[in-house]
């Protein structure tokens, strides 16, 4: 089924392999692969049921999946594969991918937290110490189109391949880490500033209301035993033993 | 050219807790007041289905615009201040109701202790044991006439709560039963019993029954659905200005709020108030509302800022130590601890803003501190808010911030780490203080209000000795390992740590040493009144609302006399023949 689904798409199981680096291990399970291809690359991603199968919220959810800041596919490739690698699939369930995680930056991007609209801009800009806090002049949305693609750059110099392509996860995470030690230049805000931000903005992703777009299917909060939006606790929140429920969202609270 | 308007009796700048308790006890005595609120109307249907962490936790739904006015900081004066441009240490509230409506509701008193804090101190250890840097000074009241007020509070809000064993004396029991006991609590309780201390249940504005305060206003019982702190509550289970003082005094016919009004400028005249000067903030139109008694009602930062703009009262100058607007800004010392439990899960995600338990053994001077290096101390406790997904990945110490390792752990330890904390008292330091920005401006083009702070050796080793406790207890408790967070380093703007800022237009017996009296009555204008924490002489161990609203009653009182009696100072001064060390 996955391999035949990813051969309808163009995609070779090897280039899907390449793309995520998810095979770490060897635990991937079969069942999962329907719903992570459909995710790989934003050109081949069918609008299929089967893209849908894994615990997403159906044709609306789908119809989400279209990009409001990001213009060039690679920028959002490069974003995709650092996303997954901060929050990777595992045993606990789906990374950031499969979560929508990347939708999910793409509309926060494109809104005001991206032009940091309810923030103090104006200058004149200083450096400052750490401890003044952020002090760039560059706003989130600028700050996402540069870093990634200086992610990119420095892959293929280092690696030769997109950062998307590379087949070493550890490839990645070796670039990730030097993000993390400002090894990385550029211009109007420091690589670990950019790499917190991802950092922030993935968890945010795995873990908000489906309503942004991300946590797909609540599957976020089921790996965190999280029951999301309850009304109350007030009947349970006594008992000594651990509750688990299933859990709820904003739209439940409108239908 | 700005409009004069019709004068009323009372202006407010603001309209919050401070504010709200004005407005009901003066509209109810039959005067007229007016509040300025530069922000939207809110009311309970702004809050129904808000159980959103991402917009109101992270995107500030209730917060200040600091696109429009910020904070500049530095830790010390060789530092350049530079705006803190996005929300982080401590979050400003915006809208009617201000700050009063994303709080969580602990809602504490003050020690006997804290109000007589230097006398006290000299007579126990002796005046050596302040350190030179510390301008400490008694509040010019005790806690024995700040009591009725307290109580009044209390009773505003219908506190659900427990008489803590080592606080000051109550004239009569809290209005509700304390919140319930959780696992948590349950074994935060039992570890604190075993190690000698003297555990309570918090005293909580989240309701535990309907209630009808003496006003005659409904608060209804809160359902620990875990959205208090950063939200509104939406089924009014959490006193809030909203839902308790304003209506009061909306239903005397005597309040008028105007919304969308900034406050530019406190107007003066001969040695007195005449009104305040302040911009509609959707057309860009100013006005002029003359009045009887202004009452400064806003945020302890703005408050500072408005009257040192408005040059009215004498600005502190570190250099000498004169002065006393902007003088004595404090803060909160934390600590805090987690342990984490390899076989036992609690329902971390279930709570309510003030469901927990504390001990106050190492808070206040409820401890010997004379082989100590520090002086008052911090409460320590437990609190079950309820953790929401975005914000919450505990992991144990040295796991890394990304990757597979921390995907793993931080989904394991969301349920199974419970995390403790000292909430410390901040003492003040001649260098921590308030002014105006050489510099940055806001909207209006008015300078930005700069913050010079940094935690001092007094600071440095409270957290230490009554962090160290946080520790034992989670022992105590049986986590199988625990991360101790008790070491200070630069006070930081960035990461969240609490909205209990202090001081700045602080209150005494001495007017040269305190910019207000016990009534928050401005020594130098008699019908200027400036009160809220802004007139904290310094920080106790505890949050700061329920001595905000103690004192937002007394002010009240002192405004009806003024207005009553035909004026005048309501405190003779005290002049203390002491100098502060300098």
């Amino acid at each position: 089924m996955a391999e035949n689904e990813s051969g309808k798409d163009g995609m070779t199981r090897r280039k899907f392999i390449q793309n995520t680096g998810l095979v770490v291990g060897g635990a991937l399970g079969g069942g999962l692969l329907g719903g992570i291809i459909g995710n790989q690359t934003g050109e081949d991603a069918p609008d299929t049921a089967q893209n849908n199968a894994n615990g997403t919220n159906g044709d609306t959810e789908n119809r989400m999946e279209a990009r409001m800041f990001f213009k060039r596919q690679q920028d959002f490739n490069v974003l995709r594969s650092m996303t997954e690698r901060i929050f990777p699939e595992d045993d606990n369930g789906p990374g950031a991918i499969e979560l929508g995680v990347p939708y999910y930056i793409d509309r926060q991007l494109a809104g005001p937290w991206g032009l940091n609209a309810k923030e103090y801009m104006q200058g004149p800009f200083e450096e400052g110490a750490e401890t003044q806090g952020s002090q760039t002049r560059v706003p989130r949305g600028d700050m996402f189109l540069q870093g990634l693609r200086r992610v990119n750059a420095v892959s293929r110099n280092e690696f030769g391949e997109n950062f998307f392509e590379l087949e070493d996860p550890s490839q990645q995470n070796e670039i990730l880490t030097a993000l993390e030690n400002n090894n990385i230049e550029m211009d109007g805000f420091s690589s670990a500033e950019f790499l917190s931000t991802v950092i922030v903005a993935t968890i945010e992703g795995a873990y908000c209301d489906p309503v942004y777009g991300g946590n797909r299917g609540m599957r976020g909060w089921q790996m965190k035993e999280f029951p999301g939006a309850q009304m109350a606790y007030i009947n349970v929140i006594e008992d000594d033993e651990f509750h688990t429920m299933d859990p709820v969202s904003l739209h439940d609270h409108h239908s | 050219m700005a409009t004069e308007l019709e004068r009323v009796d009372i202006v407010t700048v603001g309209v919050g807790w401070t504010a709200g308790i004005i407005a009901a006890e003066l509209t109810k005595a039959g005067y007229t007041v007016k509040g300025l609120e530069r922000g939207e109307e809110k009311t309970l249907d702004d809050y129904f289905h808000q159980k959103d962490e991402l917009r109101y936790a992270l995107r500030y739904e209730m917060m200040q615009d600091l696109s429009k006015e910020t904070v500049t900081f530095r830790n010390n004066a060789d530092m350049t201040a530079l705006p803190m441009r996005r929300h982080g240490s401590f979050l400003l509230g915006t809208d009617l109701g201000g700050s009063g409506v994303h709080w969580n509701g602990q809602t504490y008193r003050f020690l006997p202790y804290d109000f007589e804090i230097r006398s006290l101190t000299e007579e126990r250890y002796g005046e050596d044991k302040i350190p030179d840097y510390m301008p400490l000074q008694d509040w010019g009241i005790t806690y024995e006439e700040l009591e009725p007020y307290y109580d009044q509070f209390e009773k505003t809000c219908g506190i659900a709560g427990e008489e803590n064993p080592l606080g000051g004396f109550r004239s009569d029991e809290y209005p509700l039963p304390p919140m319930v006991e959780t696992k948590m609590i349950r074994m935060f309780k039992e570890a604190a019993t075993n190690l000698g201390y003297d555990p309570f249940q918090m005293p909580s504005a989240n309701l535990t029954d309907s209630y009808e305060n003496p006003d005659g206003q409904r608060i209804n019982e809160c359902q620990y659905c875990a959205f208090c702190e950063r939200f509104g509550c939406d089924y009014g289970a959490k006193s809030d200005p909203i839902v308790t003082v304003i209506p009061t005094a909306k239903e005397t016919g005597n309040f008028e709020i105007r919304q969308n009004s900034n406050v530019t400028r406190i107007l003066t005249e001969n040695g007195e108030a005449t009104g305040v000067l302040f911009v509609d903030t959707k057309t860009g139109e100013e006005f002029i509302q003359p009045a009887d008694v202004v009452a400064v009602t806003s945020y302890v930062l703005n408050n500072t800022r408005l009257l040192l703009t408005s040059e009215v009262g004498r600005p502190y100058d570190p250099e000498t130590g004169e002065g006393v607007i902007g003088k004595n800004y404090c803060y909160q010392v934390m600590g805090s601890a987690t342990g984490f439990f390899e076989n036992e899960k609690f329902n971390t995600f279930m709570g309510a803003g003030a469901l927990g338990a504390a001990f106050d053994n190492f808070n206040g001077d409820n401890f010997d501190h004379s082989d100590l290096d520090f002086l008052h101390g911090g409460e320590i406790a437990i609190t079950q808010t309820g953790r929401r997904p975005i914000n919450n990945n505990p992991t144990p110490e040295g796991t890394p911030r990304w990757g597979s390792e921390f995907k793993s752990e931080s989904l394991k330890y969301f349920n199974r780490s419970l995390s403790l904390r000292l909430q410390g008292s901040s003492l003040p330091s001649r260098n921590n203080y308030l002014d105006l920005d050489p510099v940055y401006t806001d909207q209006y083009g008015d300078p930005l209000l700069r913050m010079t702070y940094n935690f001092t050796d007094q600071d440095r080793n409270m957290a230490e000795h009554c962090g160290a406790v946080l520790g034992d207890v989670l022992e105590e408790m049986g986590a199988d390992q625990v991360d101790v967070s008790n070491e200070l380093s630069d006070y930081d703007i960035v990461p969240y740590q609490t909205t209990h800022n202090t001081g700045g237009v602080i209150m005494g017996a001495d007017p040269e040493t305190s910019a207000v009296n016990s009534y928050n009555q401005m020594w130098d204008y008699d019908n200027l009144f400036v009160t809220g924490a802004s007139a904290f002489a310094h920080n106790s161990g505890y949050n700061p609302t329920g001595t905000v609203g103690a004192l937002a009653y007394r002010c009240a009182e002192g405004i009806q006399q003024f207005l009553d009696n035909g004026g005048g100072q309501l405190v003779e001064a005290k002049k203390n023949g002491r100098k502060i060390n300098m």
